[in-house]
């Protein structure tokens, strides 16, 4: 019982810390290159603006998308790994 | 074929297929009426989801405001797609894995209190009701410039055909209804939007278009765009902004909002396993980018065909003579929508920017102020005319905007009323209540909420486009941090989040009064709503991401001088933080 509750403790760090992780680059795209980075990031050019522009109307769409799949398929192996999957 | 009558069959042929899910899909528990059975398939949940989520004002309203604003008005893209990060890493799983029907339930247990639950549940409601307001005037917007009919009599065929399909239907009926609704709003989305793509860009995906030449001038789309609206006096297409804490904060805002709003929520429940609620959150993220990547190419390209229909010889050209305007300027100017004034008297339209920097080109060209004022609403529904596609995109574009209209309002209606029958009457009246009177009384409650929303609809409140606003406040203020504290700390107890509920509401409330009103009452306003008055630059419609700072603050503090939650409750949070045995969970 000690032993699951070690193993539990354990999913859990694992999961705060991707958490964490996921949500660095979430601000990043959106906060970060889509708003307070822009004038940074004005020497790129994309289709005739910036790169903070295209990460303001279309990248941060594209990051969030990528980071929920890719933290869906992280935590999927995490429930294997510390047995706490669904039968 | 005239254009009424197209309107009336696409129109009628959606409602039918509504009509015939409706019949097929009825709810025949408690269970199938609040969480639909719990045995969806995270994808038709994502394509759900993203029904429910997007509204009247993705649809009709934020390619017009994303037009009108630019860059600046990015926010809306970014803070209304955001959110499912949050929802699919914070709230969705273990909301899932806590297996009850409802958002006040999980608060009301998890903070043992049913003071907390009743907070809660005045928190959906107020929430959930102005947002229903927005998307029954925009029904009956759609009705009356598609159908012929006035709003009103729209609203009320709108209001049978809700009716029909949550009543009878409830969660599962909404649900599959929602899949045929979003299949119907995205095809209507799309096809003009590839239309004006291929005639501007030859680019068949707009938003790839959006990025791409400008085939007529040889320039780049963006900077084409930069230079003409340059010429006439506004500020350029994809000009930075001062006021960076503004922006963060509001896409904050509607980010942690779009998180706490119950309707979303609760689509969460209904899927098999927790590790499907992780994935329905993406694909439901899936079928909103496919909007919502497109919405932008719309905002471009529609405003520089606007201007280019006003400017045919370009911006420093005359303009066209109101004599020849084209038709869809007549339609529309009907609809009060479209107004013009011939201010010098020329006979022509002149659309320009009014400022000091440019008064002088304007005198020297002879005008004399703006002359044509375009509702960013229309934007969206006359894109078709202005790009003069064929009369059945028309008729499309009518269907789907009654769609995403529609799909919200049912998912909206449903959290109001499971909240009034699951945890008002039986959680809190009468909780000895039988499974068969629960359903009814949900029923009962969803026809009530009916008939005030088509109330509303119809005489709508003059603040409707600010408690918009104040839906989302009170979402992101409220509800998102008391459920995020009851996962992810075991410390916070009853005193500290009813506490923290209250201080963010009210903070929010106070900030949103003192600059559109006390109360909405025009006029009671304590400053001028401009951005010198505000606090530190922040608009009170950016305020709710202040106001969730302050909940979890105050919830924090007021909780570690009180004592701990007891040990059930401890165990509780213990146990949403895993997946295992989700499935028995939801038998109670």
């Amino acid at each position: 019982m000690a032993g699951d509750k070690e193993m539990a403790a354990a999913y859990w760090q694992a999961n705060l810390r991707l958490i964490a992780g996921c949500l660095v680059v979430w601000a990043l795209a959106s906060y970060g290159f889509g708003i307070l980075l822009r004038p940074m990031l004005s020497g790129i050019s994309v289709g005739g603006t910036d790169l903070g522009f295209w990460f303001a109307q279309q990248g941060s769409i594209l990051t969030f998308i990528a980071l929920i799949f890719f933290y869906a398929w992280r935590m999927n192996q995490l429930d294997n790994k510390f047995g706490v999957h669904e039968e | 074929m005239s254009q009424f009558a197209i309107n009336l069959i696409f129109v009628g042929a959606s409602f039918a297929l509504y009509i015939g899910i409706a019949i097929w899909a009825r709810a025949g528990s408690t269970r199938d009426f609040y969480v639909a059975g719990g045995g969806v398939h995270p994808v038709l949940n994502g394509m759900a989801t993203a029904a429910d989520w997007m509204s009247a004002a993705s649809f009709i309203s934020m390619a017009g405001l994303i037009a009108a604003g630019g860059y600046a008005n990015s926010t809306f893209l970014m803070g209304w797609t955001g959110g499912y990060v949050l929802l699919a890493m914070l709230l969705a799983p273990y909301l899932r894995k806590f297996g009850k029907f409802t958002v006040p339930d999980f608060i009301g247990d998890r903070f043992y209190s049913s003071s907390a639950r009743l907070v809660a549940v005045a928190c959906l409601i107020i929430a959930s009701v102005t947002y229903v307001i927005g998307q029954m005037t925009g029904a009956g917007v759609a009705f009356s410039r598609f159908l012929e009919v006035d709003s009103s009599t729209g609203l009320m065929i709108a209001a049978v055909v809700v009716f029909l399909y949550a009543v009878l239907g409830g969660m599962k009926g909404i649900t599959y209804t929602q899949v045929a609704q979003y299949v119907v709003l995205i095809i209507a989305y799309t096809i003009p939007a590839v239309f004006i793509s291929l005639q501007l860009t030859g680019n068949p995906i707009p938003a790839l278009g959006l990025f791409s030449e400008h085939t007529e001038s040889g320039m780049p789309l963006l900077a084409k765009l930069d230079l003409v609206v340059r010429d006439l006096g506004f500020t350029d297409y994809t000009a930075d902004v001062s006021n960076k804490l503004n922006m963060v904060l509001f896409t904050l805002s509607l980010m942690i909002g779009t998180a706490g709003l119950p309707h979303v929520i609760i689509r969460f429940f209904t899927v098999p396993k927790v590790a499907d609620a992780r994935w329905s959150a993406g694909w439901a993220l899936v079928f909103i980018a496919l909007l919502y990547l497109t919405a932008p190419a719309v905002a471009s390209m529609a405003r520089l065909n606007l201007l280019t229909t006003i400017y045919p010889a370009g911006p420093t050209a005359e303009s066209i003579d109101y004599e020849h305007r084209p038709n869809w300027i007549q339609t529309w100017e009907q609809t009060g929508l479209i107004k013009f004034e011939d201010k010098n008297g020329d006979g022509r339209i002149q659309m320009y920017k009014e400022s000091p920097a440019f008064e002088a080109t304007a005198e020297a060209r002879g005008w004399k102020g703006n002359e044509l004022t375009v509702n960013n609403d229309i934007l969206v529904l006359a894109n078709p005319e202005i790009a003069n596609l064929p009369g059945w995109v028309i008729g499309l574009i009518a269907a789907g905007g009654l769609a995403a209209a529609l799909s919200t309002a049912a998912g909206l209606l449903l959290a109001i009323s499971s909240a009034v029958s699951h945890d008002l009457i039986k959680g809190s009246i009468n909780p000895a209540i039988s499974e068969k009177n629960e359903l009814l009384a949900a029923r009962i409650s969803m026809a009530v909420a009916i008939v005030v929303a088509t109330y509303l609809g119809m005489n709508p409140p003059g603040f409707a486009a600010q408690v918009v606003a104040l839906a989302f406040g009170i979402a992101a203020a409220s509800i998102f941090p008391a459920l995020m504290m009851g996962i992810f700390s075991k410390r916070v107890n009853n005193k500290g989040v009813i506490c923290g509920m209250l201080a963010g509401l009210i903070s929010t409330l106070v900030y949103i009064f003192m600059y559109l009103g006390w109360f909405f009452i025009p006029g009671t306003n304590s400053f001028a709503n401009t951005p010198d008055n505000w606090i530190m630059g922040i608009s009170p419609l950016s305020f709710g991401a202040v106001g969730a700072v302050i909940n979890f603050a105050v919830a924090f503090a007021v909780s570690m001088v009180t004592e701990e939650p007891p040990e059930g409750i401890q165990e509780l949070v213990e146990s949403v933080r895993y997946p295992r045995g989700a499935g028995t969970a939801v038998d109670h």
